[in-house]
């Protein structure tokens, strides 16, 4: 089982999917890294030589942000919004919808992620 | 939608203006407008800016990292006055 930017890829899936595993890599840039690395991506991550998982490892280091730095940086970017006092800011706080969406109805993504867990209690 | 490139920021001619003078001057003075919609560029850093509400200007100190957003973004136009709870919590919220 190769082990990429200290995410565990699944055995049995193909390595576009597989990659897609890991925080930051989606079908788009799994694509772009398997193209660029001309590995077949049909291939079950399990049949991965050694050489081509270095590629691969090699290939996120350099292009891509992914797992933790790429967690910091979203929280960064969401702690500036706090700080600088926005509009955004504050409803991020507030665990609101931050791009102006109704709130009269729905919204519950946002809305009852505070409100989850104590009513899981009951 | 995002605003075309081509156009480049929107920013309110009249108070660029005023801080440019300021800025020439050297002085520090509040400024009082109503154009939320002004983008923030980098010559209003370290003023304040009383920007309105609707119902009052609010000061906004203007640092580095708000250049690029709209002055509008920190003049809060809504009031909230909390759901439930007892009603004298309530009402001791409201000014």
């Amino acid at each position: 089982m190769p082990r990429i930017s200290g995410v565990d890829l699944p055995r049995n899936k193909r390595v576009d999917i597989a990659l897609t595993y890991i925080f930051g890599i989606g079908h788009h840039t799994s694509k772009k890294i398997l193209e660029k690395t001309g590995i077949d991506p049909s291939i079950k991550s399990d049949d991965l030589s050694e050489q081509q998982v270095k590629q691969i490892r090699d290939m996120i280091n350099e292009e891509h942000k992914v797992e933790g730095p790429l967690r910091t940086e979203i929280q960064m970017n969401i702690k500036r919004l706090i700080d600088i006092g926005s509009y955004r800011g504050m409803r991020h706080k507030r665990g609101m919808p931050v791009r102006g969406q109704n709130t009269r109805n729905n919204a519950h993504t946002r809305r009852t992620k505070r409100k989850a867990s104590p009513s899981k209690k009951k | 939608m995002a605003r075309s490139l081509k156009k480049g920021p929107f920013i309110d001619i009249k108070l660029l203006g005023r801080i440019e003078d300021l800025n020439r001057t050297g002085k520090k003075k509040v400024v009082k407008t109503w154009a939320r919609r002004s983008m923030i560029p980098p010559e209003f850093v370290g003023h304040t800016i009383a920007v309105h509400n609707g119902r009052k200007f609010l000061p906004v100190f203007i640092t580095e990292n708000m250049v690029g957003h709209k002055l509008g973004e920190f003049s809060l136009t809504r009031t909230f006055r909390s759901h439930g709870g007892k009603k004298s919590l309530r009402t001791s919220k409201v000014k």
